[in-house]
């Protein structure tokens, strides 16, 4: 199969106009023949649900969570990123384009993070208009800070609470297409699986968390909005119930899985304190703006960091990096982190940690300012380490949050399966190797209110979708495959809990296919990974039973794809033998340790096909030709 | 952060369905580091209920780090715990001594319906935001977002109001276990944005209407709600839903 990514012909700025006009449309009357199912209720996923409900589209919903206000996309602190180019300082779209295709290290397409730059001013337009109270300055012009990335001001926000404003906004809209009928609800409903018909994607098989009931359901579409794979590490500031399955499910179908390896390492979260820390907590990369990084300048150094003189801290950001300083991009501040760390500067009880030091802003500025623009940050940073960020600097240390891979979509972002369309973190369209700050809640809003809604119209009204209901005999096959997973992961009934699973699989992860990759060490993971799923089928021990809420037994369920999904993840990691962005192969750098590149032979985005369980996936791959931004090594010094 | 570890005897609520009758049972957690978290506690707990052969509690819980809320359960008679301004999964076990014993029970009310142990149907709050809590705007189509300025102070206020994460403690709190601080905040965020104001008297009473249909009790000025939200959501808020809504009804065509 060839990958076709659908690029519209043209210039770069008329594309996505051009695409738009060229789009099949359906009628107004005769969307409310079409059903939608919609996976996720997040930025992507709730966005997406309520739009399309808008235009006429019955739309099916669910969630794992109790509510659909309830996505983990609540949980972004620092902003959004947006051209508006309000504080005059030289933003434009072209500019935003820019900053992201260089920030994701030249492995995104061009033609989709244009659009996302496009539509980046529509969503803050949005936003306000659904009531939610960004930031604003004295005379009630919306305010502006800046992020990683970037050296212009463009990044909106409502407090430390951008993503949980955004995201009540994105809830409201789908409340009123709740209520107005357009939207049926499904929370606490968990996707086990995608039901294709004649190849194409018509349903998906749920299980009810609270009934245990396996469910069916059909439609003429299914959307994924399923958020990323990050707590394949067991350890990361995604929440506890975040999980690859939905994906993962739809890869075992034929959706191609588009660059796994490409994981975000955040650099400010709170360090690991013991085994049984359950989730990291990030600390918004925003402190960025007013923190200053360092450690002490002598290894081993273990005196209070007030007791350490000016003259011995190295403030190693801001010395390698003078034009961005604090505020390089994510993968290079947490490189940089660990760098010092190994070195032996790392400070706290084990080491892995540096300083983030506000002492210096609030001598400039006063406590009140940086209460104002921080001070839910620091009262969250006190309760869970009892230490007051105004008086003693901050302890951070790098953890992943974030996934730039996901499942390969073209320009529709539609997946290699027809009819099966990827939103939000879950596809991997346009971050590249590397996100920017701020840039997530952009990409999901600009992919659930201004794509999707257009781009499932041209599909739906340029396909023959004949008529299926959930008799049709590909829901009962799946519905016995689905079942026979259960009750397998039931009968094992060994010695050891899933969360001790879980806990083993991501060490491997993370000592092998985390901040610093090498190709020993990733061969090493692949056979350490078969053994321990080996182990996982035989002695997980999952009480309770099917047909009640049973939390082990949703947690074992997503282990076990985690399990696998692992293997792909470092076989990806394994076959790109370069560095980029949030893909750092030690066997691949500059003289300065900077990621190096190779673009004569791994400028393409790698498309994952499985072949089953026990093949070797099948790797397909997309080109990116960069036509606008020229391919430089990165630079931020 | 000198931890050091404690024991502690939990009396938990365990209710197989929400027909069970329920009742507590006790556990004893031990060598409990005072850097856990109370949901990490739980895990403890479970993990080793895991491998004993028994089912292990079930609770909500999801971000642990506040604004998802999946979590919350009453501790010691206090939704969230008494640490004030803190969701559950933010309380941790360094605010114990050793040799506590703990009461775990479920968020309780009329209208939250408990589906098992400490895990609650809060599906009812979603109905209140479905009954009003919008602003009716489709996507595309908005005016320059800053068409409209907006005074500091009032989206401070807003703000305010806006932090609520819909966790239901204010009306687990509340002996009439009424929505009214839930409802307020939307009401009021909504209200005193300009965007709002079209459908604020609307807004007012038919977000009033659904909360009293949906089971949830009035409000006669306890306070326990303000005391116990974990964002520290003002009274205010009910104040100002009150004024919504008495001005709705006498001023407004709304019926």
């Amino acid at each position: 199969m060839k990958l076709d990514a659908k690029i519209p012909a043209g210039p770069i700025q008329d594309k996505w106009d051009k695409h738009r006009f060229e789009l099949k449309l359906v009628n107004p009357a005769n969307k409310r023949k079409f059903e939608i199912i919609v996976v996720g209720t997040g930025l992507a996923g709730g966005a997406a649900a309520a739009t399309m409900a808008e235009l006429g589209y019955n739309v099916k919903n669910f969630c794992i969570q109790d509510s659909p206000r309830r996505a983990h996309s609540i949980a972004a602190q620092g902003g959004i990123n947006a051209a508006k180019n309000y504080q005059n300082d030289g933003d434009s779209i072209w500019r935003l384009f820019y900053d992201t295709v260089k920030g994701g290290d030249f492995r995104a397409r061009e033609a989709n993070v244009y659009r996302l730059a496009q539509v980046s001013r529509n969503i803050i337009d949005q936003g306000v208009a659904q009531g939610i109270p960004f930031a604003r300055e004295y005379g009630g012009q919306l305010a502006n800070r800046s992020f990683g990335g970037a050296q212009v001001s463009r990044t909106f926000y409502a407090r430390g609470q951008t993503g949980q404003q955004l995201l009540l906004g994105a809830y409201s809209s789908l409340s009123r297409q709740v209520a107005a009928g357009k939207v049926k609800m499904y929370p606490r409903q968990e996707m086990l699986d995608v039901v294709l018909v004649n190849g194409k994607a018509r349903g998906i098989v749920t299980r009810n968390l609270v009934s245990g009931e396996i469910e069916k359901h059909a439609a003429h579409a299914v959307v994924l909005a399923t958020g990323g794979y990050g707590n394949v590490f067991f350890l990361s500031t995604n929440a506890m119930n975040c999980n690859v399955n939905a994906a993962f499910r739809a890869y075992r179908r034929g959706a191609f899985f588009g660059n796994p390896c490409y994981t975000q390492i955040h650099p400010t979260c709170i360090p690991v304190h013991g085994t049984y820390q359950s989730k990291l907590t990030l600390m918004s990369e925003s402190l960025r703006n007013d923190g200053r990084v360092w450690v002490p300048k002598n290894p081993g150094d273990k005196r209070a960091p007030g007791d350490i003189p000016e003259s011995e801290r190295f403030y190693y950001l801001e010395e390698k990096y003078p034009s961005f300083g604090n505020l390089v991009p994510r993968d290079v501040a947490s490189r940089n982190a660990k760098e010092q760390c190994d070195a032996g500067r790392g400070v706290g009880e084990t080491g892995l940690a540096v300083y983030l030091d506000f002492a210096d802003a609030i001598k400039r500025d006063g406590e009140d300012v940086i209460g104002r623009k921080y001070g839910n940050l620091f009262q969250m940073y006190e309760k869970i380490t009892a230490q007051d960020p105004y008086k003693v600097p901050m302890m951070i240390y790098p953890a992943v949050h974030y996934t730039m891979g996901g499942l390969w979509v073209d320009y529709n972002l539609m997946t290699t399966v027809p009819g099966l369309f990827a939103t939000g973190e879950c596809n991997f369209s346009d971050h590249g190797a590397n996100r920017l700050g701020a840039s997530a809640l952009m990409q999901g809003l600009a992919d659930g209110y201004f794509v999707i809604p257009y781009t499932i119209g041209g599909y739906l009204a340029s396909e023959s979708i004949e008529n299926v209901t959930t008799d049709h005999p590909a829901f009962k096959d799946s519905l016995s495959y689905v079942n026979d997973r259960i009750n397998k992961l039931l009968a094992v009934n060994g010695k050891r809990t899933v969360d001790d699973f879980h806990r083993q699989l991501g060490q491997i992860m993370w000592d092998y296919c985390g901040m610093a990759r090498n190709n020993e060490g990733l061969d090493k993971a692949k056979g350490m990974i078969q053994e321990l799923r080996a182990e996982f089928w035989e002695n997980v021990i999952v009480p309770g039973e099917t047909n009640d809420v049973n939390q082990s037994l949703e947690k074992a369920g997503r282990v076990a794809d985690f399990m696998e999904f692992a293997e792909l993840m470092v076989t990806d990691a394994r076959h790109r033998q370069e560095s980029c962005g949030g893909h750092f192969n030690e066997g691949f750098q500059t003289g300065e340790s900077e990621a190096l590149r190779d673009d004569e032979n791994f400028c393409y985005a790698a498309a994952w096909e499985s072949k089953g369980l026990d093949a070797e996936p099948e790797l397909h791959r997309e080109p990116l030709t960069f036509e606008h931004v020229k391919l430089t090594q990165r630079s931020y010094k | 952060m000198t931890a050091k570890n404690i024991n502690l005897t939990l009396k938990v609520w365990r209710q197989n369905g929400p027909e069970d009758k329920g009742r507590f049972e006790n556990y004893e957690a031990k060598d409990i580091s005072t850097d856990m978290s109370f949901l990490e506690m739980l895990d403890v707990v479970n993990e080793k209920l895991t491998l004993e052969g028994r089912e292990p509690i079930a609770f909500d819980s999801d971000c642990r780090e506040g604004p998802i809320c999946q979590c919350g359960s009453v501790v010691n008679g206090r939704p969230h715990g008494h640490e004030k301004g803190t969701t559950l999964c933010q309380l941790h076990m360094r605010h114990f001594d050793d040799g506590d014993t703990i009461a775990i029970e479920p968020f309780r009310a009329r209208a939250f319906k408990v589906l098992k142990d400490l895990m609650v149907d809060r599906g009812a709050l979603d109905k209140i935001i479905q009954a009003g809590g919008y602003i009716s705007v489709n996507a595309g189509g908005a005016p320059d977002a800053n068409s409209i300025p907006i005074p500091q102070d009032v989206a401070e206020k807003a703000m305010d109001a806006a932090a609520c994460i819909g966790c239901g403690a204010c009306v687990a709190a509340c002996p009439n276990a009424s929505a009214m601080l839930f409802t307020s905040a939307k009401v009021s965020q909504l209200a005193l944005l300009p965007q709002g104001k079209p459908e604020a008297a609307k807004r007012a009473i038919t977000m009033v209407r659904a909360m009293d249909a949906l089971g949830f009790g009035n409000c006669t000025n306890e306070r326990e709600c303000e005391a116990e939200c974990p964002k520290e959501i003002s009274i205010i808020n009910i104040a100002r839903m009150n004024r919504e809504f008495l001005k709705a009804s006498f001023f407004s065509d709304v019926m």
